[in-house]
């Protein structure tokens, strides 16, 4: 009820000089308008960085089987094959924090069309969700191989820019057929340029199919060569005669007979891929998704309590802190600017209510000599000049939501509406208001109504 | 029982270094229902006074007896209380609120009063008070629209809204023409007739004294007569005080 009455009081003294108080508030309606045109412009280009620096695998992380060793000697990352595409599976449906995962299976040989030929620096068997991975899903021609054609293990591939114009040179590639090692596959779509990584080396150099084509049709085994990596960095396998003229050892031992693998069934691991490829949801999710993949790993490969894992798992830790980096860089910035406009505005304020504080000495007097306390007198003061800055906060909200949205609109920037920058910009007009109006308020509270009703 | 008991009052400035000595030991009795004229030369001290009946300001020594209560030791806040509940104002210039309605000014000092009336009723009261003065039909005027006898009007509705006992007039005629003045003299003369409020008219002018029951003459910091009203008991010696401390002032 006192609340009401003072705020309504003050809006009424408000009232008295309209053009005034509008003047005044303009300070905070522009400081608040830039904080949240800034905040929403500067969410907006954030959300636009993070996502340039996502599509360099920022959420990403490489889950690649462990060591072996022998008499103390181990052999690196990667020299037992332990991942299976069952784990992937299994990782994905145990996992809540993380997106997506794709098997990874790897080789490096010669691509043939035509007259021409080229080594890509990267052929790599997968799934679709590889792409979604990499945030590769937009592609320049073409539709994606689907997960019917690893079922299936089908002829299909995505070539990348530099492969598309090392091979075709400007011939529509989708639907041609390309050879890999004699085996013939049909480009199916053309994966949008992505450019250098972070290292320089050439994103766009890749072909990807189903990993079940690679690996069962172009690198040939499951068994007598597992590490297919291995067998692709020897070299032997660029050329495409090798069947011809093979250049891997002779098979000292006679195969079995399909009879014989009827009788005897070997308990086999069906398939090996090289890597897991999986992504988080989130930057922050990254230590929970590193935590679930090894619990999940480590309970299908059975490895006891105090083992070591026989994975490992790699993140792009460098890449998330530039990220981090790069956005609390950027908040702060836009802080400092939100910062010195709100303090010009309350000094507008203040400056303004000491103006009128003078001018309406002999109202104070008045207000006194009937009655009114000189905590009666703070308020009031005090009361004016916060609700002009939650007018002005209101309107600046508004204003600078518009403009933000114009700038959308006109210079296509990317723009979030930030609900936290609405309320901050709420909270800190009216905190200008308290501490802008208080010594104006205080001042007129410390008045003596005798020479207030005298002044002149 | 008198409404207002001074005893030995006085006041003195400090300026720096030099004293300024404005009421020289001043003792008077107002009864309830008095209409009294508080006259004095400019300089004479009377504003000084006026102030300290109407618990503006404080005496630097001596007793202030308001309805049996001494006031004069109480603390700013209730000061307020006591100019808020017991007293009403009108001012020479008026004071009222620019751009602001009749109404509204007249319901100013209700909001300052412990919150037992709502906005209807407040509103209600002003329009009352209104309509007593004779400016019914004036509410919604603006002070810039109304002429200077109906913005006193305007301020004696103002001073009457929480129906104080006792209301203090300063130089209220002094920025009116003789025809207004003599009608805003006449409404305080009802007032005091007709409702019983207790009325002190500060002026320096022997014109707006005589509608006065009792004139009290202030001069040089002393009350020189009628600080005692006719035939109390306390009139018949009223003499020797004041030409004692007349002599003070003339000593001082």
């Amino acid at each position: 009820m006192k609340v009401y009455r003072t705020a309504r009081t003050a809006m009424t003294a408000l009232r008295r000089n309209p053009m005034r108080a509008m003047l005044t508030t303009l300070g905070i309606v522009i400081g608040v308008g830039a904080v949240i045109a800034m905040m929403e412009i500067g969410t907006g280009s954030s959300a636009a960085i993070q996502k340039t620096i996502a599509t360099m695998g920022a959420n990403v992380l490489l889950v690649v089987p462990g060591t072996a060793a022998s008499g103390g000697v181990s052999f690196g990352a990667g020299s037992v094959t332990t991942l299976t595409p069952q784990d992937g599976e299994a990782i994905l449906r145990d996992s809540p924090a993380l997106r997506n995962v794709a098997p990874i299976v790897r080789a490096r040989t010669q691509v043939v069309y035509g007259s021409r030929n080229w080594v890509p620096q990267q052929m790599i068997g997968t799934t679709p969700a590889f792409l979604d991975i990499r945030d590769w899903t937009h592609l320049a021609e073409g539709d994606a191989f689907t997960e019917r054609d690893v079922l299936n293990a089908n002829k299909v591939c995505l070539i990348g820019q530099t492969l598309a114009r090392e091979l075709f040179q400007g011939e529509p590639p989708i639907g041609k057929e390309i050879r890999v090692k004699n085996v013939s596959f049909r480009v199916v779509g053309v994966l949008g340029a992505k450019g250098a990584n972070m290292m320089g080396s050439d994103q766009d150099d890749i072909l990807l199919t189903p990993w079940t084509t690679l690996k069962y049709r172009v690198t040939g085994s499951t068994l007598s060569n597992p590490n297919q990596s291995a067998a692709g960095s020897t070299g032997s396998t660029v050329n495409t005669l090798n069947k011809l003229y093979p250049s891997e050892a002779p098979e000292i031992y006679p195969k079995q007979s399909e009879t014989q693998a009827a009788n005897t069934p070997l308990t086999v691991r069906f398939a090996n891929i090289d890597q897991l490829l999986t992504a988080a949801r989130s930057p922050e999710e990254i230590p929970a998704a590193i935590q679930q993949i090894s619990d999940v790993l480590r309970e299908r490969h059975r490895i006891r309590d105090g083992q070591p894992d026989d994975f490992t798992i790699r993140n792009m830790t460098e890449m998330t802190n530039t990220l981090t980096s790069t956005t609390r860089l950027m908040t702060n910035l836009l802080l400092c600017v939100a910062m010195i406009s709100l303090v010009v505005g309350g000094v507008g304020i203040m400056n303004i209510m000491l103006v009128s504080v003078t001018e309406r000495t002999r109202e104070i007097g008045l207000r006194m000599a009937v009655g009114a306390r000189a905590r009666d007198i703070l308020r009031q003061f005090l009361v004016e000049a916060v609700v002009l800055c939650l007018v002005g906060g209101a309107a600046g909200i508004l204003l600078g939501h518009g403009g933000s949205r114009l700038v959308e609109l006109l210079l296509r920037w990317p723009v979030a509406t930030s609900l936290p920058a609405i309320a901050a910009a709420v909270l800190v007009s009216a905190s200008v208001g308290i501490i802008f109006g208080f010594y104006p308020a205080w001042k007129a509270s410390r008045l003596d109504p005798i020479d207030a009703l005298r002044y002149e | 029982m008198e409404l207002i008991e001074l005893n030995h009052i006085y006041k003195t400035y400090h300026m720096g270094d030099i004293t300024v000595p404005v009421l020289k030991g001043v003792s008077l009795k107002i009864a309830r229902g008095e209409l009294v004229a508080l006259m004095g030369a400019s300089g004479s001290g009377k504003s000084t006074l006026m102030n300290i009946l109407g618990c503006l300001d404080r005496p630097t020594s001596g007793e202030y007896w308001l309805d049996g209560q001494e006031v004069s030791v109480l603390s700013a806040d209730e000061r307020a209380q006591v100019r808020n509940h017991q007293f009403g104002f009108v001012f020479q210039n008026f004071n009222l609120l620019p751009r602001t309605s009749a109404l509204e000014n007249v319901a100013m000092p209700l909001s300052y009063t412990a919150g037992h009336l709502s906005d209807r009723q407040a509103h209600k009261r002003a329009q009352e008070m209104l309509e007593r003065v004779g400016l019914g039909d004036r509410l919604d005027h603006e002070p810039s629209q109304l002429s200077g006898g109906q913005q006193q009007r305007v301020a004696i509705a103002r001073a009457l809204v929480n129906q104080p006992p006792l209301l203090f007039a300063d130089e209220p005629t002094g920025n009116l023409d003789s025809r207004t003045s003599e009608d805003v003299l006449r409404m305080f003369q009802q007032l005091n007739e007709r409702e019983g409020i207790t009325i002190i008219i500060v002026t320096h002018d022997a014109l707006v004294a005589r509608h006065a029951q009792r004139v009290i003459h202030i001069h040089d910091g002393v009350i020189v007569e009628g600080a005692y009203a006719a035939g109390s008991e306390t009139a018949a010696r009223s003499g020797a005080p004041s030409s004692l401390t007349a002599d003070w002032g003339g000593a001082g």
